[in-house]
């Protein structure tokens, strides 16, 4: 089904945060902002939830630190404890200051690579994914806001007129 | 205008009285001959006994007295008179644990305060007072340091070995390094260091005062380069203190990283002491325009130094541990059989708890789960204290009882009686630093 939005340009982020803030105090939703840099403050104008990302990172981290231990007590300790320089192999414990880089190494290693693929999968970004973009200028130097229209276009256009767009359309969106 | 509250006041004047009275009771009951000493260790070895059961008991004197007969006569005496050494050492290195361990929080906050300023940070100058409230303590605790350090070269105590002109005589290897080793020298660095790190506290406070009341930025300017110019100082001097008053403890050891290893620990508590003072007087209503980032950014400033610490730390114990030189790995084996627990425990107060409490972003707003964990950072970094000069002055006669807990409460009466004298001298902020804008309006 295809849905009518009304979409908002402008030209500086000062004014896309008071207008997103006046937009909010109006109750209207806004569908998604799209700005060619961060704009600081801007998922707290709009209301956004906050990440989990750093959650998700802290786990991987651990299941990294899981993997080396394992793996290493399996290898070093466990199938063939060798003397290697006359290193203790007879536990872990006794062994670890040895295994200590590469427990290290592994917990950055699972952190940081699964939060980045988590990042991808849950932002939608692959190599050949189609752009969604609504206008070109938005990479570059224009700010557009994006709201859902319910038969309520001049009443909208009119608000967003009023918050010092400099440019307002209303288009079909395939949903 | 901070007013010091007359309870604090006279919570360190009681902290002072009692760690005073703790430590006399300390030096009173360290023995002066050898058959006292032997006589202190044989009821310590008593009351342990009694725990146990009584067969167990009989059976451990027995081979006690069987190791005795088989050792040779002048191997005892030997013997004893190490013991009675160790246990003479005890109150003195309680005292120097203590004294070393709060002089080092003022000046790690020294270092923090030059850094913000070579480094123009723009979050911290609502702070500078208050760090300047702390390294007040600079000026007593480095001259107590020095005493101590001079009565050692008096020989009123054994903790530095290499003093000891008969124990040279003996010993090629500390004649090797009497050319660094001696005590005129020795005095003579102290001194050095002490008047270098003193003069750049004084001199950076009244220009900082100055600052408030001129009409230019003069003052701040001569501030930056004067403290661009301690950081080198600082640099060099903290390395060789570190060399002087804690790694010759142990003359025969030595490790290179160990002066960043002794900078992480005194740069943490002081990051530490500044997070928890300035929770205390933003809590009684002192520090208006200190928000939570500022405390946010102090509690980060905790976690990141911590994490350095344990890396330095095991840096330098894995190095030592993997190649395991015998003439290296002596220090660690001493740490592994008579100091277990005090030597893991700071591990675990140093790195897995601020590790797991302070990650959260949240946690780290939260005043008083900042002040818990700046209680146990700085626990543990007394032991890390206690671990380096102990295990070289005491041995295995090592215990955490009155003159070491008396240290503590004399010295920690000290430092809070000064700081906080200190913070009523100036306004707690400063009127006109070119940051102090920006520092107001902080957020993270």
């Amino acid at each position: 089904m295809a849905s009518k939005v009304i979409q908002a340009l402008y030209n500086d982020d000062d004014v896309l945060m008071h207008a997103v803030k006046k937009v909010r105090a109006e109750h209207h939703h806004i569908e998604e902002v799209y700005t060619p840099f961060p704009v600081h403050g801007l998922d707290k104008a709009m209301g956004l939830a906050d990440t989990r990302i750093a959650i998700t990172s802290f786990l991987y981290g651990c299941l990294g630190l899981t993997v080396a231990i394992v793996m290493m007590n399996y290898i070093m300790i466990e199938d063939w404890p060798q003397d290697i320089g006359g290193k203790p192999s007879f536990s872990y414990l006794e062994n670890m200051p040895a295994f200590v880089p590469i427990m290290f190494e592994l917990t950055v290693f699972f952190a940081a690579h699964l939060m980045v693929i988590t990042f991808y999968l849950r932002s939608r970004m692959w190599p050949f994914k189609k752009a969604e973009n609504p206008d070109k200028r938005t990479t570059d130097d224009h700010f557009l806001m994006e709201i859902g229209l319910n038969d309520n276009e001049n009443e909208l256009a009119d608000l967003l007129w009023e918050t010092g767009a400099v440019e307002v359309k209303v288009t079909e969106k395939e949903s | 205008m901070y007013t010091f509250s007359n309870k604090l006041r006279l919570g360190s004047f009681i902290a002072m009285g009692l760690g005073f009275i703790f430590l006399v009771i300390g030096f009173m009951s360290a023995p002066s001959t050898v058959e006292e000493a032997k006589a202190m260790v044989a009821v310590h070895d008593d009351g342990h006994g009694g725990g146990h059961a009584e067969a167990a008991t009989e059976a451990h004197g027995d081979q006690g007295h069987g190791e005795q007969a088989s050792h040779g006569g002048e191997h005892d005496a030997s013997h004893d008179e190490h013991l009675l050494h160790q246990l003479q050492n005890r109150p003195w290195s309680a005292l120097y644990v203590a004294a070393f361990f709060f002089f080092m929080i003022s000046l790690g906050v020294l270092a923090f305060y030059a850094i913000q300023r070579a480094a123009q940070a723009g979050w911290s100058p609502l702070l500078f007072r208050v760090m300047e409230g702390i390294t007040a303590y600079l000026v007593p605790g480095g001259i107590i340091v020095f005493v101590i350090l001079l009565l050692s070269v008096l020989h009123m105590n054994h903790m530095f070995v290499w003093m000891d002109s008969e124990v040279v005589a003996h010993d090629e290897l500390l004649q090797g390094k009497a050319g660094y080793l001696n005590p005129t020298f020795f005095l003579i660095r102290a001194a050095i260091f002490l008047g270098g790190w003193i003069f750049y506290r004084q001199y950076s406070r009244k220009l900082s005062l100055a600052q408030d009341e001129s009409d230019d930025n003069t003052n701040f300017v001569k501030n930056f380069r004067w403290s661009a110019g301690f950081l080198v100082f600082y640099l060099v001097t903290e390395s060789m203190m570190s060399w002087d008053w804690i790694m010759s403890v142990d003359p025969h050891w030595f490790s290179t990283l160990f002066g960043w290893y002794v900078f992480a620990s005194m740069f943490v508590s002081g990051i530490t002491v500044i997070a928890m003072v300035t929770v205390y007087l933003k809590s009684k209503g002192y520090l208006e325009d200190v928000n939570d980032s500022h405390v946010h950014d102090l509690a980060k400033f905790m976690f990141g130094i911590s994490i350095f610490w344990t890396y330095l730390w095991f840096a330098q114990f894995m190095l030592i541990w993997y190649a395991n030189i015998p003439e290296e790995v002596t220090y660690y084996v001493a740490r592994f059989q008579d100091y277990k627990l005090p030597f893991f425990g700071m591990l675990a107060l140093n790195f897995v708890f601020p590790l797991l409490v302070l990650m959260n972003s949240d946690y780290k707003r939260i005043n008083w789960f900042v002040i818990m964990t700046g209680i146990v950072v700085l626990f543990g970094h007394y032991l890390d204290i206690f671990n380096m000069i102990m295990p070289a002055t005491v041995g295995d006669q090592w215990f955490i009882g009155l003159p070491e807990i008396g240290g503590i409460l004399f010295f920690g009466g000290l430092f809070v009686y000064w700081v906080f004298t200190a913070l009523t001298k100036a306004p707690l902020q400063p009127k006109r630093n070119p940051f102090i804008e920006e520092s107001r309006h902080f957020h993270y």
